[in-house]
């Protein structure tokens, strides 16, 4: 990375507002990431650790494959497959790739409509690291042996303490409300961004495709958390201090969590896949070199999903027994939404038709989502169907359709986001020769565990069982799914041996010249890697693509002839004296609190009062800490909520417009 | 030099982070309030062997600290007027009268919770018990908070960094009030007014 904050601000020691401590000065080393509020960093914190559990997770899947590689699999006990199975679908969906979407948001997001940082900086820094103690208190459940086994959805009576009386389920209450925690600040602040701190000229209309499907992200989440958190705070109550919310002997009725879990549940699948839409609405234009077909169809098509994924949550529950008006209901507007989702892969694929097509690794990886998507889609639109759906609940038809949507969709598109912004994170590209191994040995073996799950799903092989006997027809497709996902393993091997090498090879070389793809959007107006400060100067944005519409324009033919180089538009990067918020210890030292009180609520009350402590000292702290240094050189020592303020004296003629980005002294 | 310095008019909205951040927080509240009314709802007939919802209501109590509560929105509104005129004293006064009505409320809520223990609805005597204490105790909980806020606010206007510069802070405390204020009129329909089953 270049130069951190603290190289901006030398100033040594200072007094603190409450005496006791001295301020991070970023510094360098890992004091400089513990501390960080750089929303670049933060974003980097994310993607990294969500590989790692991504690494985690995908054990546990290769620990399901084998266990289910052989009738009378002995791999693993029943119990322990309970475990594995949950653990792996709680990390893959809450801790791999919600916070992939986190990293590219924190990262892009900022760069794309042109501001200095996000919102609140220190609530950004706080929910990465409140995400983090969720993770890692979800995964102590391992250390002590008893990890969820309910299922990633949990359902009740099956999680009471009547049929759960270890503490795996606590462990998951507590896990996912700390997590969902995280969701919600995130959220906030990456709504008020969006909303508050765009580049003069930029309106709503104007921002990449990928800015908004993280608006609407960001809109579910902020709206459907809660409600999980009100299933989850009911199932911690139940279990904990004996409510009867989900106990069928007091006459309660159990359905009450299935509901308040998919209400959350459906928002939440596509809180999992626009953020991927929005990558491949960014790759595709840029390798087809063309703008994307139909922009405010893009936008309002994936607006209108956010809207009807409210209204579908129950095709989850066809078969426990809703009625028929609601099946009827559900069914008809479940097969609606699947209008706007197509809506968006026609659009990739007009914007691809007729265009100037370069298969790189990262257009490679965005083609596949809409090949992968559409497969997964279409098994969707199958189970839409009530009476087909009474067929495939609860079959490996319904493991390979999410598959098929998650990793086909998600997972690919987090992909080629990777080779796509590469250099702009770290200042050089991946690899192209491994890159397409990476994607075709991934794509391959993805198809061959995942798509026989269709044909085992079909033949009536239930999900969640630990085994089955020979003899059933299980037994040649089950092996051939387990041979894939070691296939899917060389293939995220590739990824990793592509990063490590990558990054030796452009040790001590220059890092990439800007503009390396010939792309569209703001982030590639600042040099590679992004400098501390984003942008020298302001950006005044006349039209969407306005990185585009600088290099190129059309002549009197309608010829596209180019009218500047990326050097020449590109910013050099070297504005010194930025005014930056300053890092803080209070987001690490607050999010440490939560897991200690969640251990408090499971093992020994006492063990709250270490966690309320910190989290209560750090709140009163972090109150007091004024967001800039006030003895730091460059911190005006104003409010954090007016990071985004500009005097207004000055609106739109480049000086610190905005977000003070260029406010150069 | 802090946030005084800086218009609230600079942000693209026009509206300032802090005060959307807030907006957004109640947007969200919403729902958390929504997932609770409803698992009250789905639980106030399941009453199992303990008292019904119609046999232990207190409804004339419950509307007079219903209206104390209302009231304290009023308190509240004054309270920003103060201050945007540049008011501290007022501002001060009234903060603390919206405080005291909101600590009013909770009394009233205490005092309703500990009847009901004596008269045999325990936190876990049935579905519905857990429910109504589940719902009225996160909205007891808002309250709380909003009392801390509002005493936060009297103790920095005692230190006298509280004026008409940051009667924003004043108004975004506010507005986190109302929103408390108008989840009780909701409640406070759905328990008391809709007629209750009874045993």
């Amino acid at each position: 990375m270049s130069e951190s904050v603290a190289e901006l601000n030398p100033n040594g020691a200072a007094t603190q507002p409450l005496g006791a401590y001295s301020r991070p000065k970023g510094g360098g080393g890992w004091r400089d990431w513990v501390t960080t509020v750089d929303h670049k960093k933060i974003g980097i914190l994310y993607g990294a650790t969500a590989l790692f559990f991504f690494v985690v997770g995908g054990f546990e899947a290769l620990l399901i494959r084998l266990q289910l590689a052989t009738p009378n699999g002995t791999v693993v006990g029943a119990d322990l497959y309970n475990q594995i199975y949950t653990m792996h679908g709680i990390t893959m969906v809450f801790m791999v790739i919600m916070p992939l979407a986190a990293a590219f948001a924190n990262y892009l997001l900022p760069l794309q409509i042109g501001a200095r940082d996000v919102a609140f900086p220190r609530f950004n820094a706080l929910s990465f690291w409140i995400f983090l103690a969720g993770g890692l208190f979800l995964n102590f459940s391992w250390l002590v042996g008893d990890a969820p086994d309910g299922g990633w959805f949990a359902y009740s009576p099956n999680t009471g303490v009547t049929f759960s009386p270890g503490h795996g389920m606590d462990f998951y209450a507590i896990g996912l409300q700390i997590v969902g925690i995280a969701s919600l600040i995130s959220a906030m602040n990456l709504i008020i961004t969006v909303l508050n701190m765009r580049a003069p000229g930029m309106t709503l209309f104007k921002m990449p495709v990928f800015t908004w499907m993280i608006l609407v992200v960001q809109f579910l989440l902020l709206f459907a958390v809660p409600v999980i958190t009100v299933a989850l705070f009911l199932l911690v109550f139940d279990r904990n201090f004996g409510s009867h919310f989900f106990n069928p002997e007091m006459g309660a009725d159990p359905l009450l969590w299935q509901h308040l879990f998919w209400i959350f549940g459906h928002p939440e699948v596509y809180i999992l896949i626009l953020p991927s839409f929005g990558i491949v609405s960014e790759v595709i234009p840029t390798f087809s070199r063309k703008p994307i077909f139909g922009y405010e169809f893009m936008v309002f098509s994936g607006i209108a999903i956010g809207f009807m994924g409210w209204g579908v949550w129950a095709h989850h529950m066809f078969v426990s027994g809703i009625g028929p008006i609601s099946v009827g209901a559900f069914t008809l507007s479940t097969m609606f939404i699947a209008v706007p989702t197509g809506v968006k892969i026609l659009n990739w694929m007009a914007t691809m038709w007729g265009g100037k097509l370069r298969f790189n690794s990262a257009m490679l990886f965005a083609t596949g989502v809409v090949s992968m998507f559409t497969v997964g889609g279409l098994s969707g639109v199958t189970h839409a169907l009530s009476p087909v759906d009474t067929q495939q609940t609860d079959t490996y038809y319904i493991v390979a359709h999410f598959h098929y949507v998650i990793f086909g969709g998600a997972l690919l598109g987090f992909f080629a986001g990777f080779y796509f912004w590469w250099p702009k994170v770290f200042g050089h590209k991946l690899g192209e020769t491994l890159g397409k191994w990476n994607f075709w040995t991934m794509l391959v073996g993805f198809n061959l565990a995942f798509g026989p799950m269709h044909i085992l799903g079909l033949n009536g092989m239930s999900r969640r069982i630990d085994t089955y006997s020979p003899g059933f027809g299980f037994d040649f497709w089950n092996l051939f799914a387990t041979i894939g996902v070691f296939v899917v393993t060389l293939g995220v091997m590739f990824f990793v041996i592509n990063v490590i090498l990558s990054a030796r090879r452009a040790r001590g070389l220059p890092p990439e010249p800007p503009d390396p793809w010939d792309a569209r959007s703001l982030e590639w107006f600042s040099p590679n890697p992004t400098p501390v400060h984003n942008f020298d100067e302001v950006i005044e944005v006349s039209s969407l693509d306005e990185f585009w519409h600088r290099k190129w324009t059309t002549d009197e033919d309608g010829r596209v002839v180019r009218k500047a180089t990326a050097a020449e538009v590109c910013q050099a990067g070297d504005a010194e004296g930025v005014h930056l918020p300053s890092p803080s210890y209070w987001p690490v030292v607050l999010a440490a609190g939560l897991p200690l009180i969640g251990l408090g609520l499971l093992y020994n009350l006492w063990i709250c009062v270490p966690g309320t402590l910190l989290v209560l000292v750090s709140t009163y702290a972090w109150v007091f800490e004024p967001p800039d240094d006030p003895d730091g050189p460059f911190g005006h020592g104003h409010d954090e909520g007016d990071d985004g303020s500009h005097d207004e004296d000055v609106p739109g003629d480049g000086s610190p417009a905005g977000q003070e980005a260029g406010s150069v002294e | 030099m802090s946030s005084e310095a800086h218009a609230v008019h600079d942000t693209t909205t026009g509206i300032s982070n802090n005060k959307l951040l807030m907006w957004a927080f109640l947007g969200s509240e919403c729902l958390l309030f929504g997932g609770l009314i409803s698992a009250y709802l789905v639980n106030r007939s399941r009453f199992h062997t303990g008292p019904a919802p119609g046999d232990i209501f207190d409804i004339p109590f419950t509307s007079v600290s219903s209206f104390v509560l209302l009231m304290s929105s009023l308190t509240m509104v004054l309270a920003l007027s103060a201050i945007q005129r540049g008011d501290v004293r007022n501002n001060r006064i009234w903060l603390l009268a919206t405080a005291l009505l909101g600590s009013l409320f909770i009394g009233g809520q205490v005092y309703e919770f500990t009847t009901f223990l004596r008269e045999g609805l325990g936190y876990t005597t049935s579905p519905f018990s857990s429910a109504f204490f589940t719902l009225t105790g996160f909205h007891g909980v808002h309250v709380s908070v909003g009392i801390v806020m509002l005493m936060s606010l009297v103790i920095s206007s005692y230190r006298g960094t509280l004026t008409k510069k940051n009667s924003e802070t004043v108004e975004i405390v506010g507005l986190y009030w109302h929103f408390v204020d108008v989840v009780w009129i909701f409640i406070f329909t759905v328990i008391y007014l809709v007629p209750s089953p009874t045993s």
